[in-house]
């Protein structure tokens, strides 16, 4: 089923697209996609929606298990509190992607924006899974509580650092795969770098081939240069902040 | 209580769009864009400021007034009268929006400095500065009436109310300009009036901010050693005063300035280069006072550069868009995208590094 959104109202949008998903609809191509906010949030249900168009904030927000697929960029807090599914991006995106994300993957294959990943979480077999392809601004995986964040820094302009600073600040769980080994003093206090190991690559394989089948690169390629991952070095980094 | 108190999901919204060769378009696009984050503000601000609008008046300062009767509006034009020659005097321009209520009367004036007031100041003070202080004479001591903007072929359109309909209410599509700026309002700390909406002018200088700023008080004493008052209840008139005494009083560069107001981090100080460390090490001792803390995404213009510029770890968004020799930017992509749906390049703006476009040299506007 084909939408023109056209003009349309965020709510109207999102009013049809729930219409759709509650009438057993299985994909939806929304067209002349441009700013509406909150497409395919909170839905419940599989769908596959293909948004033409740059989509408004908050994309996906409370999603719990569909398949979006944006042909454009995309703008701040995709995957907002996601619960379930995959958010695939032909472009770059904006600040806050994944934002306390809970599962579900998202693939970006452009750059993205500040603070993304932060407050991702895990939980058991629940485990988010965030690739992006170019760069990441500052504040990457801020107070990442779980979840995997993977920067592979593809067809960078050759100043470009694959990661802004104050990388991981105040993470306590997860794992950050990054395709280059950070420079110390971009950091965040809670954090160290060591070599992926062998389990590392077992456990990224997966989800590096899936999206290389996205956006048509080879995975071969990619592990030719290795991968470092930053985990937290405390549990529980504030745990002592308000115990005098 | 869901259902009884739908979420506003605001945040203030900007854009602004700069043709480099100084080529005029009219205020049909930035209506559409702004109009695009209707959702980012709540009907308590929108305002719009444009370059290069009166040709014909080009040499004059066109004063762009709201009065809240005919009385303040007599009591200023005897003010004006004494200070200026007035070549030209008219309502604004204005049709009827349903959603735009109570406005004040709005007002603008072609006006000259009459060289003879200028030449009796007690201390010598430069054509620029006499305007300045006239404006904040009118603004603080002229009870209900309110400068708009001061600038020379140049305007600001501000009220209450969503910016799309301001943009009606002033019949922007009627106007050309090289340079627009605008803002959706969503007012967190000052109220919601006329003269509180953006942008905020001082001669050619325009301001449209989303964002707070938290060093507010020590920014509005620092400008009050150089004659700026700052009375009109809210944080984001302190810009427009700092540009000013920056750049046009004490001849500092834009990237500079900018540098002063969103100072790169002491950390980052220390890594640099001997004479780049010198030179910020400097700026930020001597402009200490015009750090700006907080919060922000703002765009800033005169008349000859729109710049854009976020606070240092990038609290609030900014995306910028070229196409030819067109220059957007704007808090959502979608905002640019609905004026100029193929752009050459799209990128979004990073922290404390200002993005400015400017006219191209040699043009005349």
């Amino acid at each position: 089923m084909q939408i023109d959104a056209k003009g349309m109202y965020y709510r109207d949008l999102n009013q049809l697209i729930l219409k759709a998903a509650e009438s057993g609809e299985e994909e939806l191509i929304l067209n002349n996609v441009n700013g509406q906010r909150y497409i395919a949030s909170n839905l419940d249900k599989k769908l596959r929606i293909v948004i033409n168009g740059v989509p408004g904030n908050d994309l996906a927000a409370f999603m719990n298990g569909s398949e979006i697929i944006v042909n454009a960029n995309g703008q701040d807090a995709i995957g907002n509190t996601m619960n379930d599914g995959l958010i695939v991006v032909h472009g770059h995106a904006g600040d806050t992607v994944g934002y306390g994300m809970r599962n579900g993957k998202i693939y970006v294959r452009d750059n993205v924006g500040y603070r993304v990943g932060i407050h991702m979480k895990e939980y058991q077999d629940s485990v988010p899974v965030l690739i992006i392809g170019g760069t990441a601004g500052r504040f990457l995986g801020e107070y990442m509580a779980g979840g995997i964040l993977i920067v592979l820094g593809l067809n960078r302009k050759s100043n470009e650092p694959l990661t802004g600073d104050y990388l991981g600040t105040g993470m306590h769980g997860g794992v950050i795969y990054l395709r280059e080994k950070p420079e110390k003093d971009i950091l965040g206090k809670e954090v160290a770098v060591f070599d992926a190991d062998d389990n590392d690559y077992a456990k990224i394989m997966p989800f590096l081939e899936e999206y290389c089948e996205y956006f048509n690169y080879d995975v071969q390629e990619i592990l030719k240069q290795p991968f470092y991952k930053l985990l937290p070095v405390s549990k529980r980094p504030y745990g002592r902040l308000y115990a005098y | 209580m869901i259902g009884t108190f739908p979420r506003i999901p605001s945040g203030c919204a900007i854009s602004g769009m700069i043709n480099k060769k100084g080529q005029c378009m009219t205020g049909e696009a930035i209506i559409q864009s702004i109009a695009l984050m209707h959702d980012r503000s709540n009907g308590l601000g929108g305002g719009f400021a444009a370059y290069g609008i009166y040709p014909r008046f080009k040499e004059h300062y066109a004063l762009h007034m709201l009065y809240n009767s005919e009385k303040d509006r007599l009591a200023t034009e005897e003010y004006l009268k004494d200070k200026f020659v007035i070549d030209m005097s008219e309502p604004i321009p204005t049709r009827n929006v349903p959603n735009i209520t109570d406005a004040p009367l709005v007002w603008r004036y072609f006006l000259k400095v009459d060289p003879k007031a200028l030449s009796e100041q007690e201390n010598q003070v430069d054509e620029t500065d006499y305007v300045v202080a006239a404006v904040m004479h009118i603004n603080n001591c002229i009870e209900g009436a309110f400068v708009m903007s001061s600038g020379k072929n140049m305007g600001a359109f501000k009220g209450v109310g969503y910016p799309e309909d301001i943009g009606r209410f002033f019949r922007l599509e009627e106007y050309e300009g090289y340079i627009w700026i605008a803002h959706g309002r969503f007012p967190t700390n000052t109220p919601g009036w006329w003269g509180g909406a953006h942008p905020f002018c001082l001669l050619d200088w325009s301001v449209v901010h989303n964002g707070e700023i938290s060093s507010y008080g020590i920014n509005k004493r620092y400008l009050e050693m150089f004659g700026y008052k700052c009375e009109l209840q809210t944080d984001t008139e302190v810009v427009s005063y700092l540009v000013d005494l920056m750049h046009r009083k004490q001849g500092i560069p834009l990237e500079i300035a900018c540098k002063v107001l969103a100072a790169p981090l002491w950390k980052d100080i220390d890594k640099m280069e001997p004479d780049q460390k010198e030179l910020f090490t400097a700026l930020r001792q001597v402009y200490g006072s015009a750090l700006l803390n907080g919060p922000f995404s703002f765009i800033i213009a005169n008349s000859r550069a729109m710049i854009g510029l976020n606070d240092r770890i990038k609290l609030r968004p900014m995306t910028v868009g070229v196409k030819d020799d067109m220059v957007y930017m704007a808090s959502e992509e979608s905002a640019i995208r609905e004026i100029c749906p193929d752009l050459d390049d799209v990128w979004i703006a990073k922290g404390g590094e200002a993005i400015i476009a400017e006219l191209e040299e040699g043009v005349e506007v």
